[in-house]
């Protein structure tokens, strides 16, 4: 996930080395890192944005390791799901209970099913969908993809995936 | 001018289309100094020699009209062992069980160190390594682009064009019969079934079509993809396959409200080979329509190259073998 966070430094040196350190640590990937020099707050401190990738698992130790480095948040941004994605099931989707199959992406705390068109023609005819599914990254997406694939699998459900340089995993 | 004589082993589509592009190319031919002289014929029951060179004309309407190419009883194979002659094109049906004759043939020929080329993919999906190993110790030139994409260069665009380029991914649609059907199940809204029958009845769908719909030829393709530009040693059954017999025109909607169209796409990586439709962006350069075929190749210097072409054909497949033909004796 994308983390954009607003914090605030002490003007002495090495108070930005400081407020880094725990992005890296945590195998945080910096992105942008904004000063606002200009922007004195009224507390003294300059306001700094940074942003970063990171795993949501790993926020939480991010955020208490610049709590206990004293340096204050102002703002936490998180973008949670960065890509979208659709794939289309044919099969006996209701009948092979689509609740399952949707909880299944959900549950995984990375993908969302966040979207389904679901087309009967006809009882005992196979139905088809389209489901939309968000995911923190790319490699998310496709994992998230992958496990659809399992399940369906399971459930005889064929699955149409978006084609390899749609999915940018090239 | 330098003379190069030849046997047609397998005179269907494909086999009299090479004579005609042959007859059809003469002055361009002899601009370049090459004389392909046919010495040989043969389909499956009978054969027609002449050292002088065959008259191709007279070839062609006696196959459409008495069915047979001469009243020779000599099989491709004696042919290819005891003719004098320095290349062989084979163009007998495939076969991806046994090889068919195709692949004795192809051996046959190397052992004598005569060059081959070739549209059959049956010996090539399955047995590849041997048969370039063979073609090797003979000292023999072996090409086979018509097996890939028909009209549609791949293969020698890969290795020749795109030369010091690392191909890292290719992307397609290597079967027209199925981009037909799909392209005509959006456009009427109408079932499989359907559509296979408008196929078959236009001559673009065999009548038993399992070998095109459930994506073996796509996989047989992509094998010579895989073994040819990424150096594996796959056989057919490395490959996952899904064909189209699934897909519905609902599935086609739903895919089409949300932007995308459904092909029968064939991929090949370092990691996997697989056959199965997916879902292309309206505007992506795979989303051809009718019975087109496109491949697109990702490379380190070039990123995305992107042909398509016409995957069959007599004529269109009759080319890409004339063009491999020329580019074996063309100094
Ligand atoms: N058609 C296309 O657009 C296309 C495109 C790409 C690749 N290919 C491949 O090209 C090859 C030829 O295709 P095609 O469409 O021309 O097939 P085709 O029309 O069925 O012709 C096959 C020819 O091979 C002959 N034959 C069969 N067994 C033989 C044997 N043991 N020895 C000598 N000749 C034999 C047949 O003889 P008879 O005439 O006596 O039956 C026929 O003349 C196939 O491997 C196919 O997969 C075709």
């Amino acid at each position: 996930m994308r983390v954009s966070m607003d914090i605030e430094l002490k003007d002495i040196p090495g108070q930005l080395l400081l407020a880094l350190r725990p992005v890296s640590e945590f195998k945080g990937n910096l992105i942008s890192v904004v000063h606002h020099h200009e922007k004195r707050t009224p507390r003294g401190t300059i306001p700094v944005n940074v942003v970063f990738e990171t795993k949501p698992d790993n926020l939480n130790s991010i955020i208490s390791s610049l709590e206990d480095s004293d340096i204050g948040i102002a703002r936490i941004d998180e973008k949670r799901y960065f890509e979208h994605g659709a794939v289309i099931l044919i099969g006996h989707i209701v009948h092979t209970d689509i609740q399952d199959t949707i909880d299944t992406i959900d549950n995984t705390g990375y993908a969302e099913v966040v979207d389904l068109n679901l087309s009967m023609p006809k009882i005992k005819k196979p139905s088809s969908a389209s489901l939309k599914i968000d995911a923190v990254s790319k490699e998310h997406l496709a994992s998230a993809i992958e496990l659809l694939k399992e399940i369906a699998k399971k459930k005889d459900l064929l699955v149409i995936e978006p084609i390899k340089s749609e999915l940018g995993a090239v | 001018m330098k003379t190069i004589r030849l046997s047609i082993i397998g005179f269907g589509a494909v086999g009299q289309g090479v004579a005609k592009v042959i007859l059809d190319k003469q002055v361009y031919l002899e601009k370049i100094g090459i004389d392909f002289k046919v010495v040989a014929i043969a389909d499956s029951r009978t054969a027609v020699i002449d050292e002088d060179g065959v008259d191709l004309a007279a070839v062609i309407s006696r196959k459409k009209t008495e069915g047979t190419v001469g009243s020779e009883k000599l099989t491709g194979l004696e042919i290819i062992e005891t003719i004098d002659h320095e290349l062989v094109v084979e163009t007998t049906p495939t076969n991806i069980v046994t090889g068919g004759a195709g692949l004795g043939n192809m051996f046959m020929a190397f052992k004598h160190g005569r060059d081959l080329v070739t549209s059959n993919k049956g010996p090539l999906a399955m047995k590849y390594g041997e048969l370039i190993a063979a073609a090797e110790a003979s000292g023999s030139k072996f090409l086979f682009e018509a097996t890939v994409g028909g009209a549609m260069p791949v293969l020698n665009l890969a290795r020749d064009v795109l030369a010091g380029n690392k191909i890292t991914n290719v992307e397609g649609i290597f079967n027209g019969t199925c981009n037909y059907i799909l392209t005509r199940m959006m456009e009427e809204h109408a079932p499989y079934e359907q559509m296979l029958a408008e196929a078959q009845e236009l001559g673009y769908a065999e009548t038993d079509p399992t070998y095109d719909v459930e994506g073996i030829d796509t996989a047989c393709k992509l094998v010579i993809l895989a073994n040819c530009v990424f150096g594996m040693n796959a056989t057919h059954e490395d490959v996952t396959v899904t064909g189209i017999t699934k897909i519905t025109p609902e599935a086609l909607m739903l895919a089409q409200n949300d932007g995308y169209v459904i092909k029968l796409i064939g991929e090949v990586n370092d990691s996997r080979i697989n056959v199965a439709p997916k879902l292309v962006p309206i505007d992506h350069p795979l989303a051809v329509g009718g019975s087109l075929n496109v491949a697109s190749m990702q490379t380190d210097l070039s990123g995305p190259i992107t042909v398509t072409g016409r995957g069959a054909g007599s004529i269109e497949t009759a080319s890409a073998i004339l063009s491999d033909m020329i580019s074996i004796y063309r100094d």
